[in-house]
């Protein structure tokens, strides 16, 4: 592996979703911007949330179908955190103290991004919600099916159906369901 | 077909998506999907729900990955708890080292005598000796800047370090000036009015009373007439017209003005206030009074105010020159005790007097 990783490589690294990629983000990324925010009254934990958070808001956009990165990695991944870390100052009361980071202007207009994250973020924790409440056996044996990828007969051997059909069966209803409860949901 | 079930159609759809279906049946999904729009739509919404769910889940690993790569990063928070237990540890240390060096700091000021020096030097009073290295070289720039003429400076010029006024107290050579003047030096010379120079030695200096009594000792010197001027041990009164020659410049300049109070710099009962405009370069030159009689040196000033200078009583030069041991003289100082200023213009005395008071030149 290359000392130095291309942004195009960390990238593409996210969208497989290839752990040696995660920890070089870390490694290249994280030791400025959790300077940053200790700096500005943060303390460790918070700076990790708010880089988590960052990597999160560039994974959302990598993953989109259409995308493109205008800037360095390492100033949008910069310019994510110092917003999210401003708005938590604000939340927190205390963005007077932080005034060497609010007083200069964006570096990048990262607000959409940002934006849309959120939107992301609220239709995947309605689907995990979903998931939630769907219950066992039905959550485990969906996720077999349609997310691992096992076939029917293993499904039916895992769970004790009797035939195939019987496990499709199943299969069926547990999905109506789950349907239903994300449907249901509303956040 | 037409009769199917939604449920087993989501089971043909899903081996469809999965590829398990062969080419033909494949084929015949698509087709039948083409031909049953409901089911299109059914297939539309199936698989839009399932990669909504897929994109879930694969989030969902990438933050997992995420948190446990973010357990293992810790570099910021070692380095900075590293300098801050090391700060801790190292406290003691680090503050007794700068203690030490505050103390040493201060006892070796202490010890060199900077805090005197320091006191002394903050004081408002200003010893009048001229530094001519300065002045000179002012000069020297400005003749250059102007006339653009390489001056030849000779090292003589380049040696002096100050220049003050001293003034002959007999015939045969001795002279007095201040002792601030003459302190440290390695060599004086004597310039009179006719630019001629003399070397002369200290024989005496009184550092209380700011007084040095030089000897002219050089063979070109020739005794003089005898001084015109007489010493006036006698209380001067306030009031009294008075005025002094005296070297500020490297011609003679004359100042006059009156006697302005019977003691000198805060209270100092050996000098008088005197209000004639003074200079660096005044200090060691006489004070006379109308009829030509020294009544102080010059020695000082009081900066910060107008009119305020200092002269060294005449009665205080008579003591230190009676407090002179015999050894260390060449032959007695006999004040001349006989003026010849006394009905003279105020021009005419300078005149005589110019040839009495000399540059001091401290090398």
């Amino acid at each position: 592996m290359p000392i130095e990783a291309s942004d195009h490589d960390i990238i593409q690294g996210i969208v497989i979703g290839d752990n040696r990629t995660i920890s070089r983000i870390y490694k290249l990324y994280y030791p400025a911007i959790a300077r940053m925010i200790i700096n500005n009254n943060g303390t460790e934990d918070e700076a990790k949330d708010i880089f988590q958070e960052s990597v999160l808001v560039l994974y959302n956009k990598v993953t989109q179908k259409q995308f493109e990165l205008s800037s360095k990695l390492s100033t949008f991944l910069y310019a994510v955190s110092r917003r999210l870390w401003l708005k938590q100052l604000t939340r927190k009361g205390s963005v007077a103290n932080s005034s060497d980071i609010s007083d200069y202007e964006d570096i990048l207009q990262v607000e959409e991004d940002m934006d849309k994250h959120q939107e992301n973020e609220a239709k995947f924790d309605k689907m995990n919600l979903a998931l939630q409440e769907l219950g066992e056996p039905c959550k485990t044996l969906l996720k077999d099916f349609y997310i691992k990828n096992l076939s029917m007969k293993d499904i039916q051997e895992k769970f004790g159906y009797t035939n195939t059909d019987n496990a499709k069966t199943q299969k069926y209803k547990c999905l109506q369901r789950l349907k239903k409860i994300y449907f249901n949901i509303n956040i | 077909m037409s009769i199917m079930q939604r449920h087993e159609f989501i089971d043909w759809a899903d081996q469809y998506l999965r590829g398990e279906l062969p080419e033909d049946e494949a084929f015949a999904f698509e087709s039948f999907c083409n031909q049953n729009p409901d089911f299109a739509e059914l297939l539309e919404q199936h698989t839009s729900f399932l990669n909504q769910w897929k994109e879930t889940e694969n989030l969902n690993a990438f933050k997992k990955a995420l948190a446990q790569e973010s357990e293992k990063v810790e570099p910021i928070s070692i380095k900075k708890s590293k300098i801050i237990s090391n700060w801790n540890k190292l406290q003691i240390n680090i503050s007794v080292a700068a203690a030490v060096a505050l103390i040493s700091v201060f006892s070796s000021l202490w010890l060199t005598g900077y805090f005197s020096s320091l006191k002394k030097a903050t004081t408002d009073y200003s010893a009048l000796r001229r530094e001519v290295n300065s002045v000179k070289r002012n000069v020297n720039e400005q003749n250059k800047a102007i006339q653009n003429i390489n001056n030849k400076s000779t090292n003589d010029e380049n040696t002096i370090h100050f220049g003050a006024t001293g003034f002959m107290l007999t015939k045969d050579g001795y002279v007095v000036t201040n002792y601030h003047v003459v302190n440290g030096a390695d060599s004086i010379q004597l310039q009179n009015s006719k630019g001629q120079t003399y070397k002369a030695q200290i024989i005496h200096s009184d550092r209380e009373k700011d007084l040095a009594i030089l000897y002219i000792n050089d063979s070109n010197f020739k005794s003089l007439k005898s001084v015109p001027y007489t010493f006036k041990k006698s209380k001067s009164d306030l009031g009294e017209d008075i005025y002094t020659i005296g070297f500020p410049r490297d011609e003679a300049v004359y100042g006059q003005g009156y006697l302005s109070s019977n003691t000198g710099y805060a209270g100092d009962t050996i000098a008088y206030q005197i209000s004639i405009p003074v200079n660096p370069g005044n200090s060691g030159g006489p004070v006379l009074d109308n009829q030509g009689n020294i009544i102080g040196i010059i020695s000082g000033k009081q900066k910060g105010i107008d009119g305020a200078a200092f002269a060294i009583k005449t009665k205080e030069l008579i003591e230190t020159l009676n407090r002179i041991p015999a050894d260390s003289l060449k032959g007695n100082i006999v004040l001349n005790n006989k003026n010849n200023l006394g009905n003279l213009s105020r021009t005419e005395q300078i005149k005589r007097l110019q040839e009495y008071v000399y540059i001091v030149k401290v090398y």
